[in-house]
C-alpha cells in the first residue's frame, strides 16, 4: 500500500509540474463547454429579413409585426419590386425576404385565402431550412389568431410539442458530446502518453527491475485520471446547469456511476494505446485519430447517426462515446432510470473489461 | 552470503543480428567487475538480459544462483540496476526521486543511510533541485543512490561514467571501491579502458564476444611482444610507412603517439629509424614501453588467434 502511495504522489508530481498537462486537464473542458455554448449556436436569433409589401393594409402590417417581434427575425430593409431580391441576397446581409401578395386583405375576406412567399438565402441551406419552418410557424400561429371564434371548414391543425427540450435549446445536446469527448481526451490521451513518456525517457527500464508488478504500475499511472477526469465530469455538469441551463431530470448518482464507468473505460484504452506505442509521439498521434475523431464525428454528438451511410452506422456501434452520450441524454433529459439505459451500460461494461483485458496481456514485465 | 553471477552459454539475438554469441562468464561474489569494450560489442544486451529485462535466446544466467528466466521477480529485488541513459525523473527533485524509489522497494531512506551516506552527502547540498538540472555527475550519483537504496545484493552500472568529466569519474569509481567493501557484487560496463585497472577482474568484449576474462595485471601480462611508442613529426604519415614496414606486426595510434609491435623477437631500433627517416621522416622518437589494457585489446580484437 505504501509502495502504491508513493506511485501516487510521484504521479501527481508529474501533473501538476507539467503546464501543458494543466491545461489540457484544466483549461480545454472549460473552453470547450463556452465555445460550444456560446459561439456553436444553431439556434436562429436576429435573422435580417427584408419585406416587399405589395398590400400595405392591416393584415399585412399585423404579419411583419408578428414576425419581427419573435426575436428569431429583424426587418432590415422594405423592397419596392421583386427585381431588387437578387441584389439584396447577393449583398449577403438579409438572409430572408417575405414577398405579401396585393390586397392580402381583400383576399383573405372575399376568397379566404391570402397568399404570402417566402424567399431565403439557401446558400447555406440548414439555415435556410430552419428560417422557413420558424417563418411558416409564426404564420400558423397567425392563422389560428384571425379564425378565432370563426367557423372554419373541416381542417386539422397539427401542434406540436418539443419534448426533453422545448425551446431545442443546442446546448442541451452538447453537453453530454463535450463531456464524452473531454472524458475520452483526459482519461485516454493523458494516460496514454504518460505510460508512453516513461518508456521513452527510460524510467519504464527501472520500474520493470524493481518489485512493482504491471498490475500496481498501470493502477498507479490510472489512478490519479480518474480521480481528475471525475472532477471534470462535475464541472461540465455543474457549468451546463449553471450556466446554460441543461437540466439533470435523472438521478445525479446514476449519473457519476455511469461517468465513473465510462472513465474507467477511457482509462482502459489509454493504457491499451500506450502499449502498443513506443513514445509519447505516436501515444499522442494514436489517441488522436483512433479516438478523437470518431468521438466527434462518429458518436453522434454533432451529425445524427442515423443519416449516416450505413457501413458508417454498424461502425459507430463500436465507438464507445456513441453508448455515454446516448446514457447522458436518457439520463439528463429524459430522467429516467437505470431500467431504460441497462443495454447501453452493459456494452460498456464489456468494453472496458476488453480493453483491460487486452492491456494486462500486451503490458510487457520486459522490454520485448 | 552468496551474490555471484553465473553466466553459461549464453546468446541473445534480434531478428537476425546475434548480439550475443555465447557467452559463459563467471563473476564471484563481493567482487568489483568490468566489462570492457567499444559502443555495440553487447554490453548493454548483456546487462539487459542480466536484469531480467531480455530474454535470453539460449542459454542461462543465474545471479545468486537463481535463473533469471523463471524466476525474475526474486531477482528484480535484490539487483540494483543503473542503465546507460539517465532514467529518473527529470521533473522530480532529488529528494523525491530517492524517495520514490525507497517506496517503490518498501523501505525508508533513513533506514539505508549506511549504505548510501558517502554518496548522499555530495548530493544533499542540491537536494531540492529538479533532477533535471542538476550536472552529468551529480545525476551519476543521484542514480546509484537511487539504484542502493534497497540494499541490493547485485548491482549492474551501465556505463555509469559515459560523458560525465574525469574529476567525476575518479569520484565515482572511488565510490564503487567503498560499496565493494560493503560485500555487493559491482559489474561495470564502461567504454573506457582506462577504468579496467580499477576493477578486479574484466572481461573484454567486441561483437558480442568476450575476448578474454581476467585481473588487468594478467591480461597485460599476458602481451607477449616488445611494444614500442613510436612519435615523428607527421604521426598519420608514418602510421602509414609503418604499415608498408616488411617486419611490422601491428601498429595503432594512439593519441600522440604510435605504438608498435615486430614480428620479430630480436627488434633493431636503429634499423626502424632508418626505415623511416628514408621514407622521409623527422624527429624520430622511439620508446620501449609498458603494454595498457587498450594494447592488449586491439591485440585481441584484431588477432582472434592470439586468444588460443
Amino acid at each position: 500500500m505504501n509502495r502504491f502511495i508513493g506511485f501516487l504522489k510521484k504521479e501527481f508530481y508529474h501533473i501538476f509540474r507539467d503546464k501543458r498537462s494543466m491545461l489540457i486537464l484544466f483549461g480545454m473542458p472549460i473552453v470547450q463547454i463556452l465555445l460550444f455554448g456560446y459561439v456553436i449556436n444553431t439556434d436562429l436569433k436576429d435573422v435580417q429579413m427584408a419585406v416587399l409589401d405589395h398590400s400595405k393594409d392591416e393584415y399585412s402590417a399585423e404579419i411583419i409585426n408578428k414576425i419581427t417581434s419573435s426575436g428569431y427575425f429583424k426587418l432590415t430593409e422594405n423592397l419596392e419590386s421583386l427585381e431588387e431580391a437578387d441584389a439584396v441576397f447577393r449583398k449577403g446581409n438579409v438572409k430572408v425576404i417575405l414577398v405579401i401578395e396585393p390586397d392580402l386583405g381583400k383576399n383573405l375576406i372575399k376568397n379566404t385565402a391570402g397568399n404570402i412567399q417566402i424567399l431565403t438565402d439557401a446558400s447555406d441551406p440548414n439555415t435556410a431550412n430552419l428560417e422557413v419552418n420558424y417563418l411558416q410557424g409564426i404564420l400558423q400561429n397567425y392563422n389560428l389568431e384571425i379564425n378565432r371564434g370563426k367557423q372554419t371548414p373541416l381542417s386539422i391543425q397539427a401542434k406540436s410539442r418539443m419534448y426533453f427540450n422545448a425551446n431545442l435549446e443546442s446546448v442541451f445536446m452538447f453537453i453530454p458530446g463535450i463531456m464524452a469527448t473531454i472524458l475520452m481526451l483526459v482519461s485516454a490521451m493523458m494516460t496514454s502518453i504518460s505510460i508512453a513518456r516513461e518508456k521513452e525517457l527510460g524510467t519504464m527500464e527501472i520500474l520493470l527491475v524493481s518489485p512493482l508488478n504491471p498490475l500496481q504500475i498501470i493502477l498507479g499511472k490510472v489512478a490519479p485520471y480518474l480521480v481528475l477526469s471525475f472532477i471534470n465530469a462535475l464541472v461540465i455538469i455543474g457549468m451546463g446547469y449553471f450556466i446554460f441551463g441543461v437540466p439533470v431530470l435523472g438521478s445525479f448518482a446514476l449519473l457519476m456511476a455511469e461517468s465513473v464507468l465510462f472513465i474507467f473505460l477511457a482509462l482502459s484504452i489509454g493504457i491499451f494505446i500506450s502499449t502498443v506505442s513506443k513514445n509519447q509521439q505516436v501515444a499522442m498521434m494514436l489517441s488522436m485519430f483512433a479516438l478523437m475523431l470518431p468521438t466527434i464525428i462518429l458518436s453522434g454528438f454533432i451529425f445524427p447517426i442515423r443519416n449516416m451511410p450505413i457501413p458508417l452506422q454498424v461502425f459507430s456501434n463500436i465507438i464507445p462515446p456513441k453508448w455515454f452520450i446516448i446514457i447522458l441524454k436518457n439520463i439528463m433529459l429524459k430522467g429516467v432510470g437505470i431500467e431504460y439505459i441497462w443495454k447501453e451500460t452493459l456494452i460498456l461494461i464489456a468494453m472496458t473489461f476488453g480493453f483491460i483485458g487486452l492491456s494486462l496481456k500486451k503490458f510487457k514485465t520486459r522490454l520485448e | 552470503m552468496d551474490a555471484s553471477i553465473h553466466i553459461d552459454n549464453l546468446s541473445k539475438s534480434y531478428g537476425t543480428i546475434q548480439a550475443l554469441k555465447n557467452i559463459n562468464l563467471d563473476i564471484h561474489s563481493g567482487e568489483l567487475f568490468g566489462l570492457i569494450g567499444p559502443d555495440g560489442a553487447g554490453k548493454t544486451t548483456l546487462f539487459r538480459l542480466l536484469a531480467t529485462l531480455l530474454l535470453p535466446s539460449e542459454g542461462v544466467a543465474k545471479l545468486c544462483g537463481i535463473d533469471s528466466v523463471a524466476e525474475y521477480k526474486k531477482i528484480r529485488s535484490f539487483l540494483g540496476y543503473m542503465p546507460g541513459k539517465f532514467s529518473l525523473y527529470q521533473d522530480l527533485s532529488v529528494i523525491e526521486n530517492l524517495e520514490f524509489f525507497a517506496t517503490v522497494f518498501n523501505t525508508r531512506i533513513e533506514d539505508n543511510m549506511d549504505m548510501i551516506h558517502d554518496i548522499w552527502v555530495q548530493i544533499e547540498p542540491f537536494k531540492n533541485r529538479l533532477a533535471g538540472k542538476l550536472s552529468g555527475g551529480m545525476k551519476q550519483k543521484l542514480a546509484l543512490c537511487c539504484a542502493l537504496i534497497h540494499q541490493p545484493k547485485i548491482l549492474l552500472l551501465d556505463e555509469p561514467t559515459t560523458g560525465v568529466d574525469s574529476v567525476s569519474r575518479s569520484e565515482f569509481w572511488q565510490m564503487l571501491k567503498g560499496l565493494k567493501k560493503k560485500g555487493i557484487t559491482i559489474v561495470v560496463a564502461t567504454p573506457y579502458m582506462d577504468e579496467a585497472n580499477l576493477c578486479e577482474r574484466v572481461a573484454l568484449i567486441q561483437d558480442g564476444e568476450i575476448l578474454q576474462v581476467n585481473s588487468p595485471a594478467e591480461i597485460v601480462e599476458q602481451f607477449e611482444k616488445d611494444l614500442y611508442s613510436v612519435k615523428s613529426d607527421d604521426n598519420y604519415q608514418t602510421l602509414l610507412d609503418l604499415r608498408e614496414f616488411e617486419h611490422t606486426n601491428s601498429v595503432f595510434l594512439f593519441g600522440q603517439n604510435l605504438h608498435f609491435t615486430d614480428t620479430r623477437k630480436q627488434f633493431a631500433e636503429d634499423e626502424l629509424k632508418q626505415y623511416l627517416k628514408n621514407k622521409g621522416r623527422s624527429n624520430i622518437v622511439i620508446e620501449k614501453i609498458q603494454a595498457s589494457i587498450e594494447d592488449c585489446f586491439m591485440a585481441l580484437s584484431t588477432k582472434p588467434e592470439a586468444n588460443e
